[in-house]
């Protein structure tokens, strides 16, 4: 606790340079990854990352030790001209983009790694934190470093957001940038070089081993939370400068850990919570979506097969006790229990006073079992005449698609098959009649003056003489699953 | 000054346009002159180049050979004057922008570089959506949209151009009936605008109702002219009959033989 307070204080100036120099480096990579991934240019980040490590070496021997200027310069050479290579392998040969990334990638990477064991066998040069470029260490950075770095990665921030117009532009439509005569080649070349920037930017707190994923994750999380580049490229630097934040808090209380894999961590916790939680588009809100559209399925099954007993026998009064429908729908009473519990508080199903365990279609109910039944025979019927599918191999498409069928696309196929009376099997296609659409005046009044009253099962004379009864005392008051809207449609 | 009266530019001129991918030759020796306030089909069988042709003329694929003028000058001083519209897969409907933005890209073309959109761009993106009857999809997220909407997005980005020759690539390819009666009217309205359009299509039935001229296209020009007297039975046979075939069989042959002499 003391550590968080000591380096949170921000009292070493040293820790204030570090800070800076990695939040900078975490907003500049989030909001340049977003291009990249959305250019797909995700993996070339990553090989860029990894060609860089001669440059760095070289720009060592050269100075004779850590020089950062001598490190961006000799980091920004090798990552254009792995670029350029690998550009020149897919433009000249038949290897496929993928293969040249990943040639380009170990070749020059490999070049490095020798450079490095040479380094460090000649003892000529000070060799004091050429390691720290593969794995990162933030808080080895000084403040000329951090103006170097810093300054690089504030450079880009500035780019991007001057930019941000034509690189949007880039990154969603080519051809249509070209047609009005877009610098196109340009453009690209600008964020291959950014890219190439923010890369060299971070080889010393994140180092080159990891960086691309500095470029790819934070973008990959801000993805999950909006729809808009904009808020997109803010939440990507937020997390890259989160991952920033910790990485350095890391490289301060732990100075012998690399910095690196601690960023990385941090923003990749960062994308799992995004993975799960971000609504709508995570893991859980899909699932919860998928639970509750399974249910949906299962509830409107049961008020479908409601509606098919009352056309077999043509009878809308009738109750139907719990056991047959069970049957009929294979599902165990305690789940067909809470469906008939969800379509009672629906408003879809009740049953009469006296017999709790019977139930039949109320007025709303029958209307949205109507509406099933008409999409799948609509359904059925379109896919026989306009598909050309036998009419015996038809019944399973529609049983799923009739959970689906919104009302623009029923409308649609009404206008397409122009509201036939018979689907394909020759059952009769049930649409709204006059009496449904008035229908919630007649659900009223009956509402009104039956509600609570009857508990006589089945007898529709005593139902209408109810509804007619000028009884208008009793409050509307369905509790206790009472008969609402089940004379309606005798109405 | 020459003897005969200036005339006034045709809006488009392709001379001698031949187009070559991988030395395989996909349009040969396209020459035509557009006529003004015409709308023009572009027809052909799969493969005929159509795409190509309208592709090179904007400068987004290279020709082996020819040239093409827009109001007599070259494309890259007209490119205000001209609005072009690719097919709709050929841009990612799952990239975070929002309708508006994409049928503000139409503004582009009169802002500078860097230059953020005005408000005034903004209300002409507005009406262009109004025009395709979008103004409700405003905010939405482009992958929220139908097929036949995505169209009428990116119609209404062309609309924003305020351009005076359209080039729409395959604009009623997998649209709806009321995207695609929308998109015949705008063609309508563009032409009393006195604009110059030009539509690959697919659909032969819908071209002797909907369009002006025609220009029917396989590999080479076959035929082109007012659809009175271009879009005739036998210019048909002549696209869409077996006669191609050997031309595309050679096509395909010289491919294959270039390729035989490669790796031997």
């Amino acid at each position: 606790m003391d550590l968080f307070l000591d380096f949170f204080s921000l009292q070493d100036p040293n820790i204030r340079y570090v800070l800076a120099g990695t939040i900078l480096l975490g907003i500049s990579s989030g909001a340049l990854g977003c291009f990249a991934i959305l250019r797909r240019r995700a993996l070339v980040g990553d090989a860029v990352a990894h060609a860089i490590l001669p440059g760095v070496c070289l720009a060592f021997i050269v100075a004779g030790g850590k020089d950062p200027l001598m490190l961006v310069l000799g980091a920004f050479v090798f990552g254009l001209l792995s670029m350029v290579t690998m550009d020149f392998i897919s433009r000249n040969s038949r290897i496929a983009p993928d293969a040249s990334i990943g040639m380009v990638l170990s070749v020059f990477f490999g070049l490095g790694v020798v450079l490095l064991t040479v380094i460090q066998s000649s003892g000529y040069i000070d060799q004091s934190g050429l390691d720290d470029f593969l794995f990162g260490q933030a808080a080895a950075m000084v403040g000329y470093d951090v103006k170097v770095f810093g300054g690089l990665s504030l450079l880009i921030i500035i780019v991007v957001i001057i930019g941000y117009k034509e690189f949007k532009l880039v990154s969603f439509d080519i051809p249509f940038a070209r047609s009005i005569g877009y610098p196109v080649k340009r453009m690209e070349f600008l964020l291959a070089l950014l890219m190439v920037m923010t890369i060299t930017a971070g080889i010393q707190a994140v180092g080159v081993v990891l960086m691309a994923s500095m470029l790819i994750i934070p973008a990959a999380a801000a993805r999950y939370w909006t729809d808009s580049l904009r808020v997109m490229l803010v939440i990507a630097a937020g997390v890259g400068a989160l991952s920033g934040i910790t990485g350095s808090f890391i490289s301060y209380t732990a100075p012998a850990m690399p910095t690196g894999p601690w960023m990385v961590v941090s923003a990749a916790l960062i994308f799992l919570l995004s993975f799960l939680l971000a609504p709508g588009r995570g893991e859980i809100a899909a699932f919860i979506e998928k639970k509750r559209l399974s249910w949906k399925i299962v509830c409107e099954n049961v008020v479908k097969t409601l509606y098919t007993m009352e056309e077999e026998d043509g009878k809308t009064d009738r109750v139907r006790p719990f056991n047959e429908l069970r049957k009929r729908r294979h599902i165990t009473s305690s789940r067909l229990k809470k469906v008939i519990h969800t379509l009672q508080k629906k408003g879809w199903v009740s049953s009469y006073a006296g017999n709790p365990e019977s139930y039949l279609l109320t007025m709303e109910g029958r209307k949205e079992a109507k509406r099933l039944v008409r999409v799948h025979r609509l359904w059925e019927q379109y896919l026989n005449l306009h598909l050309q599918i036998a009419e015996d191999h038809v019944h399973d498409d529609a049983e799923s698609m009739e959970h689906l069928i919104t009302a623009e696309i029923e409308s649609q196929l009404r206008q397409s098959l122009g509201s036939p009376a018979l689907d394909p099997h020759k059952s009769k296609i049930p649409y709204d009649t006059k009496e449904d659409s008035d229908s919630s005046e007649d659900s009223d009044s009956f509402k009104n003056s039956t509600s609570g009253k009857r508990s006589i099962p089945g007898d529709k004379s005593n139902a209408i003489d109810d509804s007619n009864s000028p009884d208008d005392s009793n409050p509307t008051d369905n509790s206790g699953s009472s008969d609402t809207g089940k004379g309606g449609k005798r109405l | 000054m020459t003897p005969y009266t200036k005339q006034k530019p045709f809006p488009i001129e392709v001379h001698d346009l031949t187009v070559a991918y991988d030395k395989k030759p996909v349009l040969w020796d396209i020459d035509f002159e557009l006529p003004e306030s015409m709308i023009t089909a572009i027809v052909g069988p799969n493969g005929a180049g159509k795409s190509t042709l309208i592709k090179s003329m904007m400068g987004l694929i290279p020709s082996s050979s020819g040239y093409t003028l827009i109001y007599g000058k070259p494309l890259d001083k007209q490119r205000r004057s001209i609005a072009y519209v690719p097919q709709r897969e050929s841009v990612d409907w799952n990239f975070p922008i929002s309708v508006t933005d994409v049928v503000l890209m139409g503004r582009y073309p009169h802002l500078r570089l860097f230059q953020r959109p005005s408000r005034a761009d903004r209300e002409l993106a507005m009406k262009a959506l109004k025009e395709v009857g979008m103004e409700d999809f405003a905010k939405r997220q482009i992958s929220q949209l139908s097929g036949g909407q995505q169209q009428r997005v990116f119609l209404a980005r062309a609309l924003a151009q305020d351009a005076s020759i359209y080039l729409m690539d395959e604009p009623f390819a997998g649209v709806d009936a009321a995207t695609e009666k929308v998109i015949f009217e705008k063609l309508q309205e563009l032409r009393s605008l006195n604009k110059t359009v030009v539509v690959v299509h697919h659909d032969l039935q819908s071209v002797p109702d909907n369009f002006d001229w025609v220009m029917l296209l396989n590999l080479r020009l076959v035929a082109f002219g007012p659809v009175a007297t271009a879009f005739t039975d036998e210019n048909l046979q002549h696209t869409y009959g077996g006669r191609l075939n050997i031309l595309s069989q050679m096509v395909e042959q010289s491919r294959r033989q270039r390729f035989v002499r490669e790796t031997e």
